[in-house]
């Protein structure tokens, strides 16, 4: 058999791997396959500008469906893999039809949780949005008049859907179970600030509502309290796509177990991007990353290492949000920090940064609209600069490498 | 329609043709080397970063303010600098030459 990769999966990280494969010199044979019949495409559009405006999925095409053709990457799409067999070194496809690989690149995300909610299941008028055709659904289903519409979860999916859909003239009530949104995820401070800004745009948000039923449009809390609306959509978070790694006997744990070359438990099979649980060295953590950063940087990886190239993932997580006119980019791990300064610029409250540090160790930066934070942060966080706290808060001082480093 | 012509850090060259869109979607559906277009084209990743021909960069215009922030520190920022995704293409620059930032 001559050479050949599979790649399971076509979204941001096996997308770039089968790209990055060829980059690094393979010649072999290389199957992309995914149960997604759409060109693969960016998937942070999803919530933001392809759920607001009538554009084709086409206009976000990961790469264009020559690129494939030029690179000779055979795209399998509308296709499910169901059974990886790592012994027999061979895929079985949803139509029946076995392959053989030599090297094999698990891509396979994450998919929607389905919350328990009593008549979610019978609800057609509620949806979860991972793909472009539940994009579409959303769509069709909120159609031009405006409508009511209840989001579930207030994570950045769930805002930044309600930011759209408020756009385009919906009426929002988000609903979180936690006594804040973005409660995994960020300090209060940013969890007020989105709260308060989602508040200016006429959206409603109730926190410690924890959703119990779903009945004739009405939707239903623990507290007795309910909410009508025409559309629900669902934001609750992702479970990793990992049983066909279970049922291969690959090692998972919160995210398939990868090491630093992007390399299961088991030879020859590599993973990458949202389904991975790996180590960043910078952090010397372990982690499951939701991010666009990540999966591309794993993908580089793999590839690099499937064609003999031994190199280690490094990369500082890098991720952003979009809501309204308002732009947040988060830098680094903020996990485990001691001490945060909160940086406003001027007197625009739209404007500020959230620095976070271990002692002295900066780890992490949030930037709203200010995207000279953001820059910054990234190379004090490279660099392992030490910043100085004192002229960080003055907001007089310029955010500058040199100003902000001197004593 | 304008012709633009790539020029990739490793020394090729890619001539594409378009009548819209950015020079980032351009240059990712001819498979330029060293434009990744990772955020899809929102001013978020940099990895679409280019150099404009010195003569036609009164035509693209200078950086908006969230773009010259983003390049500022960037590694192989020069007075050229624009990122990809926010130049928009039209007839004006056909004939129009890029480098390629990244590798
Ligand atoms: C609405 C939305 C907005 C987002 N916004 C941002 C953002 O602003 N910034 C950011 O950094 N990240 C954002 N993300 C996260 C980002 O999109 C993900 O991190 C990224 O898509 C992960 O890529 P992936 O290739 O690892 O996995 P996925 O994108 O989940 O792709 C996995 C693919 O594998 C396929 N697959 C799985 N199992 C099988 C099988 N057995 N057979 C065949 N195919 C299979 C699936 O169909 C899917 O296409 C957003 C995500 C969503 C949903
Ligand atoms: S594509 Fe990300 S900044 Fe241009």
């Amino acid at each position: 058999m001559s050479d050949h990769c599979i790649i399971i999966g076509a979204s941001h990280a096996g997308v770039n791997c089968a790209f990055a494969l060829r980059k690094e010199g393979w010649k072999g044979r290389i199957t992309l396959v995914d149960a997604d019949p759409e060109l693969p495409y960016h998937r942070p559009p999803l919530s933001k500008t392809f759920l607001t405006s009538n554009d084709p999925i086409d206009k976000h095409s990961l790469k264009s469906a020559e690129s494939y053709r030029s690179e000779a990457i055979d795209l399998l799409l509308g296709v499910q893999v169901d059974k990886l067999d790592s012994g027999e070194h061979q895929i079985t496809l949803s139509n029946g039809e076995r392959l053989g690989f030599n090297q094999l690149v698990l891509a396979t995300g994450a998919r929607p949780i389905k919350p328990n909610i009593q008549g979610l299941d019978q609800a057609s008028y509620a949806y979860p949005l991972r793909t472009a055709s539940d994009v579409n659904n959303i769509k069709n289903a909120v159609g031009i008049n405006a409508k009511k519409v209840v989001i579930i979860g207030g994570g950045y999916i769930g805002l930044e859907i309600a930011a759209s859909l408020n756009q385009l003239g919906h009426e929002i009530t988000l609903l979180e179970r936690e006594n804040r949104i973005l409660a995994r995820v960020t300090v209060p401070e940013m969890s007020q600030y989105f709260e308060d800004l989602h508040g200016r745009h006429g959206v409603r948000i109730h926190t410690d509502k924890e959703v119990v039923a779903v009945n004739d449009h009405k939707v239903s809390c623990s507290d007795g309290s309910s909410y009508q609306a025409d559309v629900i959509v669902i934001g609750v978070g992702i479970t990793v796509n990992q049983e066909l790694a279970v049922d291969a006997g690959i090692e998972v744990d919160n995210g398939i177990l990868v090491d630093g070359a992007c390399r299961t438990n088991l030879q020859d099979i590599y993973a990458i991007g949202d389904c991975t649980n790996h180590h960043n060295p910078h952090y010397g953590t372990n982690i499951r990353l939701e991010s666009v950063q990540n999966a591309s940087d794993q993908a580089k990886i793999a590839a690099a290492n499937i064609c003999g190239n031994p190199i280690n993932y490094n990369s500082i997580p890098w991720f952003w949000s979009d809501q309204y006119n308002i732009k947040l980019q988060i830098v680094g791990l903020s996990d485990g920090f001691t001490d945060k300064i909160v940086r406003h610029e001027e007197a625009d409250i739209d404007k500020f940064s959230i620095w976070y540090f271990k002692g002295p160790e900066l780890l992490a930066v949030d930037a709203v609209n200010n995207a000279k934070a953001y820059v910054l942060g990234t190379k004090f966080i490279k660099d392992e600069i030490k910043v100085n706290k004192t002229k960080l808060l003055d907001s007089d001082v310029q955010l500058k490498p040199a100003e902000l480093t001197s004593i | 329609m304008a012709k633009i012509t790539f020029i990739t850090q490793s020394g090729e060259s890619i001539a594409a043709e378009a009548k819209d869109g950015s020079l980032m979607e351009l240059a990712k559906n001819n498979n330029v080397s060293g434009i990744e277009g990772e955020c899809g084209g929102v001013c978020s990743c940099t990895t679409c970063h280019v150099h404009i021909e010195a003569n036609y960069y009164s035509k693209t215009g200078a950086p908006g303010d969230i773009e010259a922030d983003m390049l500022e520190l960037d590694d192989h920022v020069s007075e050229y600098s624009r990122l990809g995704c926010q130049v928009q293409i039209t007839a004006e620059l056909d004939g129009m030459m890029v480098h390629v930032a990244n590798e």
